[in-house]
Parts: structure tokens; sequence; C-alpha cells
């Protein structure tokens, strides 16, 4: 159960996705989630879902771990399409019992808020499957860049970011091995009402906790004995470089976001 | 009869997935009660994937773990129990504590039991007196003890539960000479005391010689051999081979052999050196 966390989990391998520059990335996962958005109409969301489908299957990611992905969301996505159904009171009615009633147009809002979210995921997880948590906030911080003239301290956020990000698989590593010591003392997680679980759960929490501070502080040092004092005068050991790759991904993300567009202004 | 058996026991890490590792391969002994047992391999052999199957922690890809005769899996409400009855003891205890005071966390393994307040206090005193911890450690928070004394509070907590079995993970590692000492030479007290079977995976050879009755040596997965101590270092150059060292006596023994002056018996450890050294002198200890 706990090895099912997908956060930050990249999936290696030598896609044009995964060859992509980090921050090219970024930002056209952003024009991405801008275009699912300004999409009015089914045909319009289409095309987004057309994008999805195509950057998809070049980046090979087994289709497997997209399911896993998605699967802590379905019942977000049921919920919505639930709402949607049975709120929405305009349109045709299909059917109707006391409160209740469908229309037509409740069922193409469900549909079409289903299919936004399902892209949006699987947009959005295709990024952080096809690169890698350090070039994640390595590109991060380029883009945020412009912001230190504003005195944000983007080194330091990045840091702390890849710091959170390097420590998710050992936390994890961690919990399972003081899990297993106190099931060893018949620790009971599994069984019981949700206030006898929560309570479960003091064993593990603690530890875990005191755990992290040490980890924290023996870090702290030994960044600190490196002579680590920040982004200023720093140099990179992997430079970001654009290649043609990118810009072929640029052009390919303005094709579809200008179908989009044309298709909200015909229909 | 045997207090733990397996049958072509196998266990491999994410079945289906490229990461795909045989960390234990169809390995199949018997421990008898009250044996003291070594456990040896270097990293990355399966010694802890091993002994997690032995209370049920693991649940073996293939074959079958039997603990007192009783099959593991069978029933999955019986675990617990089975967790009762085989106590584990991870590397680093002591990074499991989490109560307030020493008595408390030494007790959470009885009050899972379902034992009656009078009957958990008992057990506290008692293991306390065991593992060497002074009553007034008993109320204070285990937090502020030192890195030996917690492992000592961690220890108690599983001994509490009076295991028919007590398998130990490293348990002496990470702490000084005087501190590594102690712990083994209370763990073979306790051994003595209880009559329970105790297993300690090692990774130093001397402390295997010297308390261990048979010691079990895994090699990549598989089980290496499981047999008497003595016979076991006698193989001390096919142990060397994969890699493990042996006791530095028996390495000195063995240098004496290759210079033409040899035992015919083997030796791992000190004592009993000095002793085979005096009586080919022909003088008596």
């Amino acid at each position: 159960m706990i090895k099912d966390i997908t956060i930050g989990q990249y999936f290696p391998g030598k896609s044009p996705v995964h060859r992509m520059d980090p921050r090219a990335k970024i930002l056209l996962t952003a024009a991405f989630i801008v275009m699912l958005f300004v999409s009015h109409n089914i045909w319009g969301l289409l095309v987004g879902a057309a994008f999805t489908l195509v950057t998809f299957l070049i980046s090979r990611i087994p289709l497997k771990l997209m399911f896993k992905s998605l699967k802590p969301i379905l019942p977000i996505i049921i919920f919505t399409g639930l709402l949607n159904l049975f709120f929405i009171k305009t349109g045709e009615p299909y059917f109707k019992w006391k409160i209740f009633q469908v229309t037509d147009e409740g069922v193409s809002t469900a549909v079409f808020m289903a299919v936004r979210i399902i892209c949006l995921i699987i947009g959005s997880s295709l990024l952080t499957y096809t690169t890698s948590p350090i070039d994640l906030t390595d590109a991060i911080e380029r883009l945020l860049s412009p912001l230190k003239k504003i005195k944000v301290p983007v080194h330091e956020l990045a840091m702390m970011m890849t710091i959170a990000l390097r420590f998710i698989p050992t936390l994890i590593e961690e919990t399972d091995k003081i899990m297993s010591a106190q099931k060893a003392r018949g620790a009971d997680m599994e069984t019981g009402s949700l206030m006898k679980r929560a309570k479960a759960l003091i064993p593990i929490l603690v530890p875990l906790f005191v755990s992290s501070f040490r980890r924290a502080e023996e870090l702290a040092l030994a960044m600190e004995c490196r002579c680590y004092h920040g982004g200023e005068g720093r140099t990179r050991m992997k430079q970001l470089h654009l290649s043609a790759v990118d810009f072929f991904a640029f052009i390919f993300t303005a094709v579809f976001f200008a179908g989009v567009i044309v298709l909200n202004i015909l229909l | 009869m045997a207090v733990i058996k397996t049958e072509n026991l196998t266990y491999i890490y994410g079945e289906g997935t490229p990461f795909e590792k045989r960390a234990v391969d169809n390995v199949s002994l018997e421990i008898n009660e009250g044996e003291m047992i070594g456990v040896i391999g270097h990293t990355g052999s399966g010694k802890s994937t091993l002994i997690q199957h032995f209370n049920g922690l693991l649940k073996p890809s293939s074959g079958n773990v039997y603990i007192d005769g009783e099959r593991l899996w069978e029933d999955k409400a019986r675990l617990r129990q089975i967790r009762f009855k085989v106590g584990l003891v991870f590397q680093y205890p002591e990074y499991q504590l989490f109560e307030e005071t020493c008595y408390k966390d030494i007790a959470f393994g009885p009050k899972n039991m379902g034992l009656t307040e009078s009957e958990i206090d008992i057990r506290i005193k008692e293991t306390a007196e065991m593992v060497g911890l002074k009553s007034e450690l008993l109320e204070k928070s285990p937090f502020e003890l030192s890195g030996g004394q917690k492992r000592r509070v961690a220890i108690a907590g599983v001994m509490a539960m009076r295991p028919k079995v007590l398998i130990l993970d490293e348990p002496a590692s990470g702490l000084d000479p005087k501190g590594r000492e102690q712990i083994l030479t209370m763990l073979k007290d306790y051994h003595t005391a209880t009559k329970s079977t105790v297993m300690i995976v090692s990774h130093s050879m001397e402390d295997v010689a010297r308390y261990a009755d048979r010691i079990l040596v895994m090699n990549r997965g598989a089980l290496y051999c499981l047999d008497d101590t003595e016979k076991v270092f006698a193989k001390a150059d096919e142990l060397m081979a994969m890699g493990l060292s042996v006791p530095q006596i028996t390495r000195v023994f063995a240098r004496l052999k290759e210079m033409g002056v040899s035992f015919n018996k083997d030796v791992y450890t000190t004592p009993y050196a000095v002793k085979t050294i005096l009586e080919r002198l022909g003088k008596s200890v």
C-alpha cells in the first residue's frame, strides 16, 4: 500500500519526451493545462485529449503506470460527474424523479468534466514520469530566477524542494521499517474503529518525526561542512540546453493550441 | 520438534517489475527449540529478508514456513499470535521507541497481547532486570537515554512478550566494543535463563563464534549451510572465498597450518585457542 505512492516517481526512458529540456516541459505542461481550460466545447476538448494521447504514446510510459496514477483521482472524477449529472437543471430532461432530474446538458457537462480531469492528470503525470525530480527543480529554479530581482529566495526554495523530493523514498522506506518493527510487537493497524486506527498511528508517527528531525540536522551539518552558502555564485554541473526536440515540441503544442482556439471561435 | 521450519522458501522483491530480485532462494531449514543460532552472510545475502518470514511480516512468494508445526499464512488472523511467539528485534531498534517513558514503551508489546496490568508490570520489571536497566530509568523518557540504554529498552520491549523464539538483527551494531560485549553477554544470559531459542544476525564472526551453537550461512539468497559452529569455521577458506571474514583467531591458526604447525581441532575463540596451545606445549591451564 505504501509503495503505491507515485509522487515524483520518475520512469527512466529515452523517448523524445524524456529528452526534452525540463524548462520546456514545464512551460508546455502549463500551456497544455490552459488549453484544456479554454476549450468551451467538446470538440476543443477532444483536440486536447488527442494531444494528451499523442504525447503519451511518444513518451512510451507503460499504460499500467498511468492507470496507477489515475486510480487515486477516480473518486473525485466520479464525484464531480455525479454532481454535474444531478444538479444541472438546464436543458432537456431525460427523466425526473422528485428533486432529481437528469438533463442532456447535465450528461454532456459530466462527460466533459471527466474527460478534462483525466487529461489534466495524464498530462501532468507525464511531466513527472518523464522528468527526474532533480531536473524538475532545476528547471523551476531557472524559470523563477527573474523573481530574484524582487528578493524572492528562488534558489533556497528550489533547494528545499530538491531535498524534500530526495527524502520521499527514504521516508517511505523508514516508515516501512518502523511499521514492521511495531507490527512485530503486535501493533494492529488494519482492524478496529477509525479512532482506534488513528491511535495505532502514534507508534509509527512519533519515531518517524524523531528520525526526520535527526536527519534534517545531520543534513544541515553536512551541507555546512561542505561550505554551502546558498545560490550566490554557485555553478552547475548540468547546464540546461534547448534542443531541436524542444522546438519541435513548441510547434507541436502551438498547432494543437491554435486548433482549440479555432474550434472555440467556430463552434 | 523443530520450532522453526521452512520448506523451499522463496521470496522475490518487486515481482513482475524490472527491479525483480530473488532475495531468498529455495531455503529449507529446521531450527530446534532452545538453540542459539548465529546468522551470517554479507550485505544483500538475504539474511534480513529471511528472518522477516519467521514471524509472518513477509509472505513467501513460494514455499512454506512452519512455526511450532503451524503453517504460517494459512489463517491470516493467527499471524498476530505468531508474532508474539516469535519476537523480532530489528536493526537499530532504538529508532522505534515512541512512548513517554521506557516503562510504557516496554509495555507496548505485552499490552497488545491483552495481558492484565499486574502481569505486564511483572514482566517489565523482570525484563528490565534481564537487560540490565536500572528501575529508575524506567520512568524516564527513552529519548533521554544513551544509545546503549535505548537499545536495551527496545530489546526489552520484545523480550517482555516472552517469545518462544527471539530473533535479533545486528543487535550490537553501532555500539562501542564494551556496549557490544554487554549486549551479547546479556543475550547469552537470557538464552541460558529462559531456555528459549535465540537467533542473532551479525556481521561479526567473533561474536557469532563465541555465542552460537549452530551457524546459518546465507549466500546470495541461498542457504549455504546450517551447521555446528566448529564445522562451519572448519570451512574457513570457503567462507573467505564468499567474501565473509572468519574470526581473527581462526585466521591465525590457518596461517600456522600453512607454516607447518597444524592443530587437529578447529579453533574459533580466543580462550579455546589458549587452551589448545597450552595443551600442545604440554602445560595445563
